[in-house]
């Protein structure tokens, strides 16, 4: 696969701060990319890079191969689902889809022809003379895909586009349009600050932090093998907790030695140590090298989530049995659930 | 506490309209007598609209209301996109200039624009005329079209532009198929909040006219400094028969486009 | 950037045709025809101080007056039922549509000697009183005139103000009349205050309604400053610095009122 999109030493300052520090991206044809991470990371801002709805002060974009920096986002074969939609409330849902085929002046056979495709694809049939501020919001949010997608971009963006549906139709939604990025085999990059929503659907996921990429992986990849505190912290719930690498394959956490599978971080080293809730197994204290009290038992459906208290941290632990408040129990975990990472930087 | 409120209700209405309608009832007197009816009469309509002085004047203030306005609401719509693009401090600053002609008294309004004409008037070629009297309108007029369409102005989605950019419009074109449909009701309004000011001026056009282009309320003014004629209340009558025709109108239109949206929004 | 030149022809006219102007009246109003610097003009302004006075005055129960009658009514009007509250308040509104000369020149005709309220008190063997040509008639224009600038932005704060709100405070122990002293009064008084701004203002510098009810005997500011600009008194630098004055009066009365200004986030409520 080759990439469709590039950054390269993207750099982007508004009033002297930065949002985009030196990024560089290769995003590949027909794929689907999410650009994950809080609000403020600069995720956005990226995607209006892309969009050419903002020039960067410095870096190369490029789109097949060629050099797209200052091209008006109306010359770029790249169309976007905005945030609130931003539908056109003057026109109906038909006028809105044809937006941008009437701008190019198709003839109106090719017109309706290809609207008709559109609201069969988004399931907006019947729809056509309605008054969009008389749709519902999921309505409006396939409106919005329809006027994208008439187009035939070879890129869509989507800067949150799921945000403000309520959870059932964002679930939905969330498959209808993995759906439909596979059926029309073009590439997507996908905005968003849900990380649940980035592991579903994507085929990469691009985590980012302060103007700058976390890590670059597959959903599984991030998920597991988290590169630093800050991904592990914002994909799942996590337990971090300061360590001392103290040679290849052994780990100092809370005063203990713990085997792990990491190496490569010299001895004696501060690292970051996490460990994921659903890891940890609870025991006997006598069975365990760390022991704590229970804090809180919260039941949450599927698990419990337990609060476990040491003498220096307080532990997440998910767990289907239960342990009983004000108890002292063990804490353990196996080599493998023990993520080492670089302390992060700042 | 219902049938107070009513009773006040109905004495305010009557505060508020009998003086009008005092002068609607005598526009039809046969005698020039302000207290006794003492016949029917289309005698003053007939009058006024062979009266010369008051024809014209009603068509310049028509002319300066058109043109003002028109003028007052192509500049207010581009200052509007101007200004929201302004960083905070000059657009507060800009606002302020924008609401002096609204808060300043309007004698001072045409005062000063008169000292200003008078000097140009002694160094160019100006002659207190049409051309001063739309420039002042124009003056008073911009600020109400500004305040108009900046609050349709701010509420379009800031995406809106973008997405018919993306969708492959130009800037200009963007601008005329997508943010000018958006913000036309501010326009509208704008263009006829201006329109009836320019219309009804009496003041500013006052201090700003000269002799050469007199509007229908300095006519109306000079009128009622010379002895009582009737030709005033058949005036009086006339204009407040339109302006309760445009206000019904404007109300059945409102209420039609209110149904056909729904309310949704 | 490019789309902020298009505030630039805006922009150069509002400072021709605002600033300019307002600076010239500062210019007549301290240099005299020499270009020297003086102070005469602005202490000749004393002379005036009882048309001052009487401006100031007039205006200031005409504002009353106005408030304690629009008041009730905004009240009443944003209590009624919503289907004919609109046409309601288009029909207290309406009169405000027309010329105010035609407003002014029938209470003219109502308040004469041979007007009609003097010849329906002569029936029944009373006055006739004068009534055209005080001070009297001039408060009362100046009420009939400009009530409808106190009815609008009352009104308009009350209607917005939340049905709930009003519902909680029923809900935490007012009766109706609590209510609206503990929660409509406070609620509205930004429309007061703009309404009070909004007859005041044309209120102290009209010079049509004292001319037209108030003879010739009360003068006020404005009659001052026209007389000095078109009047038989031609003197442009003495009209300047009284402007300049009532320009000073006003915003010292406007900053006044300001002091006891709520906070604005309460309209956002």
């Amino acid at each position: 696969m080759e990439n469709i999109v590039s950054l390269k030493d993207i750099v982007v300052t508004f009033d002297d701060e930065q949002i985009l520090n030196h990024i560089n991206l290769d995003i590949r044809d027909k794929e689907f990319v999410t650009l994950l991470g809080p609000s403020g990371c600069g995720k956005t801002t990226t995607l209006r890079i892309i969009g050419g709805f903002l020039e960067p002060d410095s870096g190369l974009v490029t789109f097949e191969g060629k050099k797209i920096n200052g091209l008006p986002p109306y010359k770029r074969n790249v169309n976007t689902v905005f945030q609130r939609y931003a539908l056109f409330p003057h026109l109906n849902v038909y006028e809105n889809i044809a937006f941008g085929l009437r701008v190019k002046k198709l003839p109106e056979q090719e017109i309706r022809k290809r609207v008709g495709e559109m609201l069969e694809l988004v399931n907006l049939r019947g729809f056509e003379k309605r008054n969009i501020t008389r749709l519902s919001g999921g309505q409006q949010q396939r409106v919005a895909i329809a006027r994208a997608l008439v187009n035939r971009p070879k890129v869509l963006l989507l800067d949150e586009p799921l945000g403000a549906l309520d959870l059932k139709l964002r679930k939905e939604m969330q498959i209808e349009l993995k759906r439909i990025q596979q059926s029309l085999e073009i590439t997507f990059i996908y905005v968003t600050h849900d990380q649940e929503e980035a592991l579903t659907m994507s085929d990469t996921v691009v985590v980012m932090n302060h103007g700058n990429i976390q890590q670059i992986g597959s959903p599984v990849d991030i998920y597991n093998e988290p590169e630093n505190a800050f991904v592990a912290d914002f994909i799942g719930e996590s337990n971090i907790l300061p360590g001392i690498m103290l040679k290849d394959y052994l780990v100092g956490i809370s005063g203990c030695e713990f085997e792990c599978v990491d190496k490569g971080f010299g001895n004696d080293t501060p690292v970051d140590v996490v460990i994921r809730p659903e890891d940890i197994t609870l025991t006997n204290p006598e069975d365990a090298k760390l022991t704590g009290v229970v804090n809180s038992v919260t039941f949450k459906g599927v698990h419990y989530e337990m609060v476990v208290e040491t003498y220096d941290f307080q532990w997440l632990i998910q767990s289907t049995r239960a342990a009983e408040e004000g108890a002292v129990v063990g804490i353990t975990f196996g080599p493998d659930d023990i993520h080492i990472m670089h302390k992060m930087k700042g | 506490m219902k049938k107070l409120s009513k009773l006040y209700l109905g004495l305010m209405l009557l505060f508020l309209y009998l003086p009008i309608l005092v002068l609607i009832v005598f526009s039809f007197n046969d005698s020039k007598s302000r207290s006794v009816f003492t016949g029917f009469t289309f005698e003053w309509y007939e009058k006024l609209f062979r009266n010369e002085l008051i024809m014209t004047s009603l068509a310049n203030t028509l002319i300066v209301a058109v043109v003002a306005s028109l003028i007052a609401t192509v500049l207010g719509t581009l200052a509007v996109i101007g200004i929201s693009k302004m960083r905070k401090g000059p657009k507060a600053a800009v606002m302020q200039v924008t609401n002096i002609p609204i808060i300043n008294p309007e004698i001072v309004t045409g005062v000063s624009m008169m000292l200003l004409f008078v000097f140009f008037a002694a160094r160019m070629n100006l002659e207190f005329g049409f051309v001063t009297l739309i420039i002042a309108h124009i003056t008073f007029d911009v600020p109400y079209v500004v305040l108009n369409v900046m609050p349709k102005y701010r509420q379009i989605d800031a995406n809106m532009y973008e997405a018919a950019q993306d969708l492959g419009c130009g800037p200009v074109r963007a601008f005329f198929k997508v943010i000018l449909p958006e913000i036309m009701p501010g326009i509208i309004s704008g263009f006829l909040m201006a329109f009836t000011f320019s219309l009804d001026d009496f003041v500013v056009s006052y201090f700003t006219s000269g002799s050469t282009a007199q509007t229908l309320p300095i006519t109306i003014y000079a009128m009622t400094r010379r002895k009582v004629s009737p030709e005033i209340n058949a005036l009086s009558t006339i204009i407040f028969v339109c302006v309760l025709v445009v206000l019904v109108l404007k109300n059945v239109i409102e209420r039609r486009a209110d149904k056909k949206r729904g309310v949704v929004r | 950037m490019k789309q902020k030149l298009l505030s630039a022809p805006y922009l150069v006219w509002m400072a021709v045709f605002v600033i300019v102007p307002l600076v010239m009246v500062a210019y007549f109003a301290f240099f005299d025809s020499d270009g020297n610097f003086t102070l005469q003009y602005v202490a000749d302004v004393a002379q005036y101080s009882n048309i001052f006075v009487r401006s100031v005055w007039l205006a200031a129960i005409a504002t009353v007056i106005c408030l304690v009658l629009a008041y009730p009514l905004a009240y009443f009007l944003s209590k009624m039922d919503t289907k004919i509250q609109g046409t309601m308040v288009m029909i207290v509104i309406l009169p405000m549509w027309m010329n105010f000369l035609l407003r002014t020149y029938a209470w003219m005709t109502l308040l004469g000697n041979e007007g009609i309220i003097n010849t329906l008190l002569g029936y029944i063997g009373l006055g006739p009183f004068k009534m055209l040509n005080t001070q009297g008639a001039v408060v009362l224009g100046m009420v009939y005139d400009y009530i409808p600038y106190m009815i609008l932005p009352i009104y308009t704060v009350m209607a917005k103000i939340d049905k709930s709100v009003l519902e909680a405070a029923n809900d935490l122990g007012c009766n109706g009349v609590k209510t609206l002293f503990k929660v409509v009064l406070p609620l509205s008084l930004p429309g007061v205050m703009s309404g009070i701004t909004m007859v005041f203002v044309p209120a102290i510098s009209t010079f049509i309604i004292s001319r037209m009810l108030g003879g010739g005997s009360n003068l006020l500011i404005g009659d001052l400053i026209e007389m000095q600009f078109l009047g038989n008194s031609y003197n442009p630098n003495l009209g300047a610095s009284i402007s300049l004055v009532l320009m000073v009066i006003i915003l010292l009365i406007m900053t006044l009122m300001n002091q006891f200004d709520v906070d604005d986030d309460r309209v956002l409520m």
